[in-house]
């Protein structure tokens, strides 16, 4: 955090972003993919866009990107606006989709070289830079065979090999490691911190609570509209709700009883414990859950530190089941 | 500059590899246009033969049948069937057992001796009374083509058949068949052929080969990359130059081989007109895949534009015979225009710059396209 503290001092001048974007908006008939949208990224973090299913992350990142022309708002990329500048952006981002968007009927290296001519290299170049991105990136076995025959994680690796072929300033992931292991992603994130490290500003899209842990800074997104935008902990610091552990039997019973008083924002099973987000207005949340008939005297109750996932929750309003496997990833942190 | 070459370059490159992969499409290159040339030229063929007739013999004399075996010496016809009621032949005719029915009179003799097609009769129209026809032809006139083949029988000349001497007739007009004076009709269609293939091809392949980046999403990645989109445009089409000769060559290369379609011009001519009408095509395939959303709608809007290029263009029916509704079509299509110029040079040996119409048009045809696919190409998702 101490770096991020260095980076976060001295930013008044709007050239000091990688991204600003006002009140971006973008209807799809009548829909609001992304609804008055304010952004400030900083240079050289790691900024995170935190939502659920169809909250719009997508369809930010195809604004930011110039792919999709915005309904109203503005958005300027390093110094340049979008969309008139967008020509002179296109050597300084790099964009790796959500979709696997390179050719299934190509080879590692084929796909690669393609890339690297779009993105004029020279031949000399080209070599030092293949062989260097397939070696980090641990594609050096798999560099002839073809994209299409390799593992959900592998693609994802060399999407990511191919946006940063050019050594783009400013680089947008869409949800790059939805199909990588946590060992991998360990890695991938490792890849990330590097290249920050090297002057890269980096904003990612994710459903995972580690990884957005990770993030210098973070927007919560919820139906186009975003609910918070702040570091991790701050996020976590700042929350509008508390938690309260419950340990006792009969959780689901408790649970479904619980959730109904107004105070309750939410309530999850995490193993044999019951997480019970309680309004911030609330004075003495456990006495509060003591009193209910529906928990024993020898249930123990405690108020615990709020996890990322909380934030997201108690921010998205959204009730995690609790087999959901997306967002339990480190919840517990 | 440099760069843009390099990037045009590299969409080649990646272009073919995809294409050396795709062994469907690669088949398809090949085989179209073989298929499609033994189909055309071993099955369509306007100069008609053997066609199926019945006869009626309402004479039955040994005359009868010699006027049986003249008709049928001509090749024309072939007698298949022999019926004795005039019922019975219509219902073979109803039933399409046989397309004609032949009915040789009772008083056959004494009309052949009268008839002026033995060359003794007076002209029929001072003595009508006196010459009347020898013999009918019921024809089944659905199709045509056969009843105008069939009705080409009406003036047969049956001097042998009474063995008398030959009609020194002269022609009120001399006509003399240049280029194909045995009437082939393979040598007509071959190089029509090239014109047909040219355009479902061309048109196929390029719009797919665009609206695919589309639908599998590169799209997405390329955008966002420099690559500009007439660079994109160009280095897709530039591989599928080269495939439209290659078939070229097929075509005429098996036409003159094993159809015996002359080839009178020289290479470069067919070279620069077949290059005129592969970029208009092509460039109407760009067209296509700024409004097709799929592969299937592109393929739906190829064989849209490949109907008219086949029945107007004058590939199968000569464009001098159409209402001036379907001629005005057929001047907006290439194939039209293509197919003029492929069989002037081909056939007559003529440059193409003396057809300076129809060149100009595919020329003007080509940069208008070019124009407005490179307008409407969208450098966005929306
Ligand atoms: N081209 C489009 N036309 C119409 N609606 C669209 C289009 N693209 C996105 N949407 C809608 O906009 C909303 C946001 O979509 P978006 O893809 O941005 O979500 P997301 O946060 O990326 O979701 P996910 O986590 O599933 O990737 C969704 O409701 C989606 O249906
Ligand atoms: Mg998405």
């Amino acid at each position: 955090m101490s770096r991020l503290n260095n980076k976060l001092s001295g930013t008044d001048n709007v050239n000091d972003y990688a991204i600003s974007a006002t009140q971006l908006t973008r209807n799809f008939s009548n829909l609001t993919a992304v609804s008055a949208l304010d952004l400030q990224v900083e240079k050289q973090t790691i900024y995170g866009f935190l939502g659920p299913n169809g909250s719009g992350k997508t369809t930010a990142i195809r604004l930011l990107t110039g792919l999709l022309k915005p309904s109203s708002g503005e958005v300027n990329i390093l110094g340049c606006n979008l969309p008139k500048e967008a020509q002179n952006l296109r050597m300084k981002i790099g964009y790796m989709t959500q979709k696997f968007s390179l050719y299934d009927d190509l080879t590692v290296k084929e796909n690669l070289q393609f890339v690297s001519k779009i993105y004029g290299l020279t031949p000399n170049e080209q070599k030092a830079r293949l062989s260097e991105l397939l070696s980090v990136h641990q594609l050096t076995q798999q560099s002839n065979q073809f994209a299409d025959s390799m593992s959900g994680g592998q693609k994802q690796r060399l999407a990511l090999a191919a946006s940063v072929i050019h050594k783009p300033k400013l680089l947008f992931l869409d949800e790059p490691t939805s199909a990588v292991d946590p060992q991998n992603r360990r890695e991938f994130w490792e890849q990330l911190f590097d290249l920050c490290d090297q002057g890269t500003t980096i904003l990612v899209s994710t459903h995972y609570m580690d990884e957005a842990e990770r993030c210098h800074k973070l927007a919560i997104l919820e139906n186009g509209i975003k609910r918070a935008d702040d570091t991790p902990q701050n996020l976590m610091d700042n929350m509008a709700a508390q938690i309260v552990e419950i340990g006792a039997k009969d959780l689901r019973h408790i649970k479904d009883q619980l959730i109904q008083l107004p105070q309750v924002v939410s309530a999850a099973q995490l193993g044999t414990h019951l997480r019970v987000l309680v309004n911030k207005a609330e004075d003495d949340p456990v006495a509060l859950l003591q009193q209910q008939p529906c928990l024993h005297t020898s249930d123990k109750l405690a108020l615990v530190r709020p996890s990322l996932e909380d934030v997201f929750v108690s921010c998205t309003n959204q009730k995690i089941t609790d087999d959901s496997s997306t967002t339990s990833q480190g919840g517990i942190g | 500059m440099k760069t843009s070459l390099l990037r045009i370059q590299s969409i080649v490159i990646k272009e073919l590899l995809q294409l050396k992969r795709d062994k469907m499409t690669f088949g398809m290159v090949i085989m179209i246009p073989l298929v499609q040339l033994l189909l055309f030229a071993f099955a369509i063929n306007t100069n008609i033969r053997d066609i199926p007739v019945g006869v009626l013999d309402h004479s039955q004399t040994s005359l009868s049948r010699i006027l049986q075996q003249t008709v049928s010496a001509t090749g024309i016809v072939k007698f298949t069937h022999s019926y004795t009621s005039i019922e019975e032949a219509q219902i073979a005719i109803d039933s399409n057992k046989v397309r004609a029915v032949f009915i040789i009179p009772q008083d056959v003799s004494q009309r052949l001796v009268r008839s002026s097609s033995v060359g003794l009769g007076l002209p029929a129209s001072s003595k009508q009374e006196t010459s009347r026809p020898v013999a009918q032809w019921l024809v089944d006139g659905s199709d045509t083509m056969i009843a105008s083949t069939i009705k080409s029988l009406r003036n047969m000349p049956l001097t042998e058949l009474l063995d008398k001497p030959a009609n020194r007739n002269t022609a009120t007009f001399e006509t003399t068949l240049l280029y194909n004076p045995e009437q082939r009709s393979v040598v007509n269609i071959v190089p029509g052929l090239v014109a047909v293939i040219l355009t479902m091809t061309m048109i196929m392949f390029t719009s797919a080969a665009i609206v695919r980046e589309q639908e599998r999403g590169n799209m997405e990645m390329l955008i966002t990359t420099p690559l500009a989109p007439l660079e994109l445009m160009i280095g897709k089409i530039v591989p599928y130059i080269f495939i439209g000769a290659i078939q070229v060559a097929i075509i005429l290369g098996l036409g003159y081989w094993v159809f015996n379609v002359p080839f009178n011009g020289g290479l470069t001519q067919l070279a620069i007109a077949t290059f005129l009408f592969i970029c208009a095509s092509l460039v109407l395939g760009l067209v296509i895949s700024t409004i097709a959303k799929s592969q299937l709608q592109s393929m739906q809007m190829t064989v849209f534009v490949l109907l008219p290029s086949i029945l107007l263009s004058g590939f199968m029916f000569p464009y001098e015979g159409m209402p001036l509704a379907a001629q005005y079509i057929a001047e907006a299509l290439p194939a039209t225009h293509f197919i003029r110029l492929i069989r002037g040079v081909v056939l007559r040996d003529v440059a193409v710059v003396d057809m300076s119409f129809d060149m100009l048009w595919l020329i003007t045809f080509t940069c208008f396209g070019l124009l407005v696919a490179a307008l409407r190409f969208k450098k966005s998702l929306d």
